[in-house]
């Protein structure tokens, strides 16, 4: 599938023109093109080095707030945990028989943390904060597990750089790595 | 022994345990009858020498059921679904292996894994965008999708965490593997409506999202787009239920469960993977030095003996047929051998064809119980000739931390009086 690389402008309009009149043949002219707006609307992915990160910030202090009125219900007061996903502390925990997996202590990456309460939570209704209460109750979150400071406000460059302690803790599929006798 | 005399002697047993197990539902007052002897006459109305009362007046009208459903005499034939469950919207329902027979799960037992409920979706309102590094970012209606040259084929989908490494083990066979399906699945080939689109260079992972309220989001590596994944929308031969993804789902056979992302909206051609929640936070495969292994996609081979299996009873003596499934997420069951003392020696089990790969296979082995205290187990030996492990050889390994991906044998322990129970627990 991968196109060759090509070096003149002429070369590339004639093998384009070629490839048009070739893959015309081989499509089937199903579906419409997607506007870019409409790949605006529902293109909400974050990547993990924060490309997607939309503008506005959120501070510490804001978070506490939105916590408080959307997530403690199901995380607890202090995000540890209920019905829902405890959200702090364990750090240290992962080698240990016991091990507790919260975003403090095994999320890689904090631009996650963004994308998902952006996309899935409040599990109640998922995309209905605004982008600087999703800032604003991450920079909560991640102060929670001392990962930023208490008066920390995070917009899509500060998020991005933050580094998770659990950022290199994650290794390839080495399967098979079990064999009966 | 010939054949023939093996065969008659399996027919003899079996009708000696059917006559047994017949005076058994007529109270237990009967004596087991002998083969070859006259057998004992059973009471009730509905018995021979008496006609039975469904015969003496015409049965339901045609169209009483515009959509069928199972006798009411199986209407305990249901999903195994917990009674304790923190959080319906993010849970799950088994399929009742034990149950079923053959191959294909049917549609209202398959089993249901959700991380933000079902959605109703209206398909005239569904739409599916393609869009990142393509040469034309499109948008499908259904019927656009319809309108692709179809496929149909059999393929099993299976949970990664199926059952857990820890204890309690449950009862059952669907107790243990019940996050476990399998059925006939038609859509397009994702290939065919990725050259639609046009892949560019460096396109290496496809970010799949779904039009739940948890946008569930797992990335693709495209060498597996470009293969065997489909596009679906029927299955079994119907539209898929609203469970199933209604009206789109990605189907990557062999894969876990969860990234056969269901509700299909989106798909994003990238050059490296989202690492979204559901790659990173979950789904992922702890060790026991505290890394944690990441894309651990494909669900290795496995089986289990269903009949008989925790939970249900040998009425009698005799001949029973031992019978279970096995699959693999890398390719065809090649073979599937049985133990029935305590994993001491194995032998042969007999496949059901078709043997399809990435698919449920179903076996059987004969066997004479003789009353004495039994452990059966079945291990699976797929195409790769990987050969399915023990649990103990699991953990040595994995520890009891890994969640996912246990594919570990499965032993019952059958006692002096016919309980099947788990050899584990």
């Amino acid at each position: 599938m991968a196109r060759r690389s090509l070096n003149t402008v002429a070369l590339v309009s004639a093998i384009a023109m070629l490839g048009v009149a070739v893959r015309a043949e081989e499509r089937y002219g199903i579906g419409r093109e997607a506007t870019p707006a409409e790949v605006a609307g529902w293109n909400i992915d974050i990547g993990r080095d924060g490309a997607g990160l939309p503008p506005g910030s959120g501070s510490v202090e804001r978070g506490r707030i939105v916590f408080s009125e959307q997530c403690v219900a199901c995380h607890g007061d202090s995000g540890q945990g209920g019905v829902g996903d405890r959200l702090v502390g364990g750090q240290g925990t992962l080698a240990s028989p016991k091990p507790i997996r919260t975003v403090g202590s095994y999320w890689p990456y904090a631009s996650t943390l963004f994308d998902y309460i952006r996309r899935a939570m409040p599990q109640n209704a998922p995309q209905s904060l605004s982008n600087e209460d999703v800032y604003a109750v991450s920079a909560y979150i991640l102060s929670l597990n001392g990962i930023v400071p208490a008066n920390a406000v995070l917009d899509a460059k500060s998020l991005a750089a933050v580094k998770m302690p659990n950022r290199d803790g994650f290794v390839s599929d080495p399967r098979p790595d079990v064999h009966n006798r | 022994m010939s054949k023939h005399t093996t065969d008659k002697r399996v027919r003899e047993a079996s009708r000696r345990r059917f006559l047994q197990a017949g005076a058994a539902l007529a109270g237990g007052s009967a004596i087991a009858g002998v083969a070859g002897s006259t057998a004992l006459a059973e009471q009730g109305n509905n018995l021979p020498p008496n006609v039975p009362e469904w015969m003496k007046a015409p049965g339901d009208p045609m169209g009483s059921q515009p959509y069928g459903t199972p006798s009411v005499h199986e209407k305990g034939v249901v999903k195994n679904i917990s009674k304790t469950l923190p959080q319906y919207i993010s849970a799950s329902g088994r399929t009742p292996l034990q149950e079923l027979d053959g191959i294909i799960t049917p549609n209202g037992l398959f089993y249901e894994r959700h991380h933000g409920g079902v959605p109703t979706i209206d398909p005239a309102e569904h739409r599916l965008m393609l869009h990142g590094m393509v040469d034309r970012p499109l948008v499908f209606t259904m019927e656009d999708i319809r309108r692709f040259p179809s496929q149909s084929r059999i393929h099993f989908l299976e949970c990664s965490g199926n059952p857990v490494y820890t204890k309690p083990y449950g009862k059952t066979a669907s107790d243990l593997v019940g996050l476990l399906s399998c059925a006939e699945w038609t859509g397009v080939p994702l290939k065919t409506v990725l050259d639609e689109a046009g892949l560019q260079a460096g396109a290496k992972w496809i970010v799949a999202e779904g039009a739940d309220a948890a946008a569930l989001t797992r990335s693709i590596p495209i060498e597996k787009c470009l293969d065997d994944a489909m596009l679906v929308y029927s299955q079994n031969g119907e539209r898929l239920r609203p469970q199933q993804g209604y009206p789109l789902r990605l189907l990557l056979p062999g894969f876990e469960g969860n990234m056969n992302v269901k509700w299909l909206r989106r798909l994003k051609v990238v050059a490296e993977p989202a690492y979204s929640r559901e790659e990173t936070s979950k789904y992922t495969d702890p060790m026991p030095d505290g890394t944690s292994r990441e894309f651990t996609f494909y669900m290795e081979a496995k089986s289990i003996i269903t009949r008989p299996s925790g939970g249900q009873k040998l009425a009698t003596h005799g001949f029973h047929e031992i019978t279970g499934i096995a699959w693999s997420g890398h390719g065809k069951v090649k073979s599937v051998e049985i133990s029935l003392d305590e994993g001491k020696s194995w032998q042969q089990a007999e496949l059901q064809e078709p043997v399809l790969t990435r698919a449920l296979t179903r076996f059987r082995l004969p066997w004479h119980w003789d009353g004495t205290p039994a452990v059966i187990q079945s291990r699976a030996i797929d195409e790769t000739g990987y050969v399915q492990p023990t649990l103990a050889e699991l953990v040595a390994v994995r520890g009891f931390n890994s969640f996912y991906h246990n594919n570990a044998i499965w032993p019952w322990r059958i006692d002096a009086n016919g309980e099947v129970t788990n050899g584990q627990a």
